[in-house]
């Protein structure tokens, strides 16, 4: 359902600090994949995932969703397709503006915005149902400013916006980097939780080894801006850190070390 | 002339009128300086246009409701100006500001054709003029057709409208666009077109205000918005470090705007009467400016500051 096709992106080209991001990239996720995808710093995970969003454009290459070609499409021309959670909390909600009127945005997520009153008295109750299965207290507090609200509770709201209007695909960039460990647990818990009930295709840039082999369907590793280990399936089941370090290893052994030093 | 406190509350209607014309600039400079977190500088210029294609058209024989349209228009256009500046051109949005207000300067004497055009009381039926004011006072006029009166009327439902269309799926998407574009852009609102809509309802509405001055002093001058968007921002600013903590809806923060360019216009016509020199009033705007737009500044740095009454040593 989506389908990333030689997608090439090349950061100050022609410069001393020329960096291939991306180098004919391809990979292709079926229907209801939870694919999670670790990698170094700098080695094109987000790259990706920004490229998919629509947040940067490539130099060749294609982006499929579904059967549509995305690969030219603005940012706000993807959101139809795609749900999004970010690194930084800050970033998933308005700051200045009411749970309950970021969830309203979130629910006419790229569809037309008209002349029709933005908050509809008859949509509480949903918006309190939803709120009520983060656990976190939120659906007693609809008018309250996001910006007072905590990392964690911006991270899970903004997971509930994500999946509000369920999205084709749901991009998770690292969306628990920023949390402590225990608030990581429960938004990852909740991450678990809501793409199983609404099986939902998912990407999941993580830092942490123990989650994307824990999660998903399927594990990709990025180095150097290609995919170099994917596993799915029973192998992935059976997959451990250790094991995983020992195929990177294998990998690695032909190329530069740089990596292995940041993953172990 | 003497300096006795009955003589400075008969200045006082007329800075009324004035901070409530001005109101609706200050308005239209809260939509893009609070709302879309853009400091918009073309309200130096179409302020003036505003005033300046008002008195064309009126003084033409235009009809005053149609004049009055026009010179929004005119303003939105300035605007699009601007957001066009910005967006396709990827101008910062001060810069942009800044490129159309001065554009603006030649534009508004080539819709005049000179300087100062006046604009006669006697001759025109205006909606608001600082005659009527003092006619009103004297009795020889109704209440109903005081400045006061209309412009307030003018007021209420410019926020009436405004509150309503911010509070709409549209309005909204560019509200969102001001607090985190990003997540606007996540949630699919094409935040370009939000931006430009912001600018040309902002520049709109402040040249409306110009239309309402011009008539009000009776003239267009090709000076008189110079410094607009200081004194805007001025009342923007007051108008929130005094009521932000009772004003939380939106319809309130739009008036606590207005009352900040209210409070703005008492206060100048308060050092005016103590005898300072009108020369000195930027000077004095642009401290006051300065000064409150610092004081939230000030204050999270010292909310900021570490804790020291028990001493670092008990936690250490």
């Amino acid at each position: 359902m989506l389908d990333i096709i030689q997608v090439n992106k090349t950061f100050n080209r022609n410069t001393v600090n020329e960096n291939k991001a991306l180098t004919s990239l391809s990979l292709s996720l079926n229907d209801g994949d939870f694919v999670t995808v670790i990698g170094g710093n700098g080695s094109g995970k987000s790259t990706m995932l920004n490229a998919v969003a629509g947040v940067l454009s490539v130099d060749s290459g294609q982006i499929f969703i579904d059967e549509n070609e995305v690969t030219s499409l603005a940012e706000h021309r993807r959101a139809p397709y795609i749900g999004r959670v970010f690194q930084d909390p800050m970033m998933g909600t308005a700051a200045s503006m009411s749970i309950e009127e970021n969830l309203a945005l979130a629910r006419r997520r790229g569809q037309r915005r008209g002349l029709r009153w933005g908050l509809p008295k008859r949509d509480r109750d949903f918006y309190r149902e939803k709120l009520k299965e983060l656990e976190l207290g939120l659906e007693d507090r609809l008018t309250v400013k996001t910006g007072l609200l905590s990392g964690g509770q911006r991270q899970a709201l903004t997971l509930l916006m994500a999946t509000l209007k369920k999205p084709r695909l749901l991009l998770l960039d690292e969306h628990t980097a920023a949390l402590d460990p225990k608030t990581a647990r429960t938004v990852l818990d909740l991450t678990e939780k809501m793409v199983a009930r609404h099986a939902i295709t998912t990407l999941m840039v993580t830092h942490n080894m123990k989650d994307a082999i824990t999660l998903g369907n399927r594990l990709v590793m990025f180095h150097a801006g290609r995919i170099v280990i994917d596993v799915k399936g029973e192998s992935k089941k059976e997959l451990t850190v250790e094991k995983l370090l020992s195929m990177f290893e294998k990998i690695s052994a032909f190329e530069d070390f740089d990596d292995k030093l940041l993953l172990s | 002339m003497n300096i006795s406190f009955s003589n400075l509350l008969d200045q006082f209607p007329g800075a009324l009128a004035q901070g409530l014309i001005w109101g609706i600039l200050a308005i239209g400079v809260y939509l893009t300086y609070k709302v879309l977190d853009i400091a918009d500088l073309t309200v130096d210029g179409s302020f003036c246009t505003g005033g300046a294609v008002f008195v064309v058209l009126l003084t033409r024989g235009t009809n005053l409701w149609i004049a009055l349209a026009c010179a929004f228009l005119a303003g939105a256009l300035a605007g699009l100006c601007t957001g066009a500046f910005h967006v396709f051109f990827g101008i910062s949005a001060l810069l942009a500001g800044i490129l159309t207000q001065i554009g603006l300067w030649a534009v508004n004497l080539m819709i005049m054709g000179k300087p100062n055009l006046s604009l006669n009381v006697g001759r025109y039926p205006l909606l608001v003029s600082l005659r009527y004011l003092q006619e009103v006072i004297k009795g020889e006029r109704p209440f109903y057709s005081s400045p006061l009166f209309i412009v307030s009327l003018f007021i209420l439902a410019l926020i009436a409208l405004l509150y309503w269309f911010f509070g709409t799926e549209f309005g909204t998407g560019i509200r969102a666009t001001g607090s985190n574009i990003k997540m606007a852009k996540a949630q699919g609102i094409h935040t370009d077109f939000a931006k430009i809509f912001g600018l040309m309802l902002s520049n709109g509405l402040v040249a409306l205000s110009g239309a309402l001055l011009t008539q009000y002093q009776g003239f267009a001058d090709i000076n008189m918005g110079r410094g607009a968007i200081i004194i805007g921002l001025a009342a923007v600013i007051i108008g929130e470090a005094l009521l932000a903590w009772l004003f939380r809806n939106f319809a309130l923060r739009l008036a606590s705007s207005v009352i900040g360019a209210l409070i703005y216009f008492l206060v100048i016509q308060t050092v005016l009467w103590l005898r300072l020199d009108p020369n000195y009033l930027k000077l004095l705007t642009a401290v006051v400016v300065a000064v409150f737009l610092a004081i939230p500044h000030w204050k999270s740095r010292v909310l900021q500051l570490p804790v020291r009454r028990n001493g670092g040593k008990d936690h250490a």
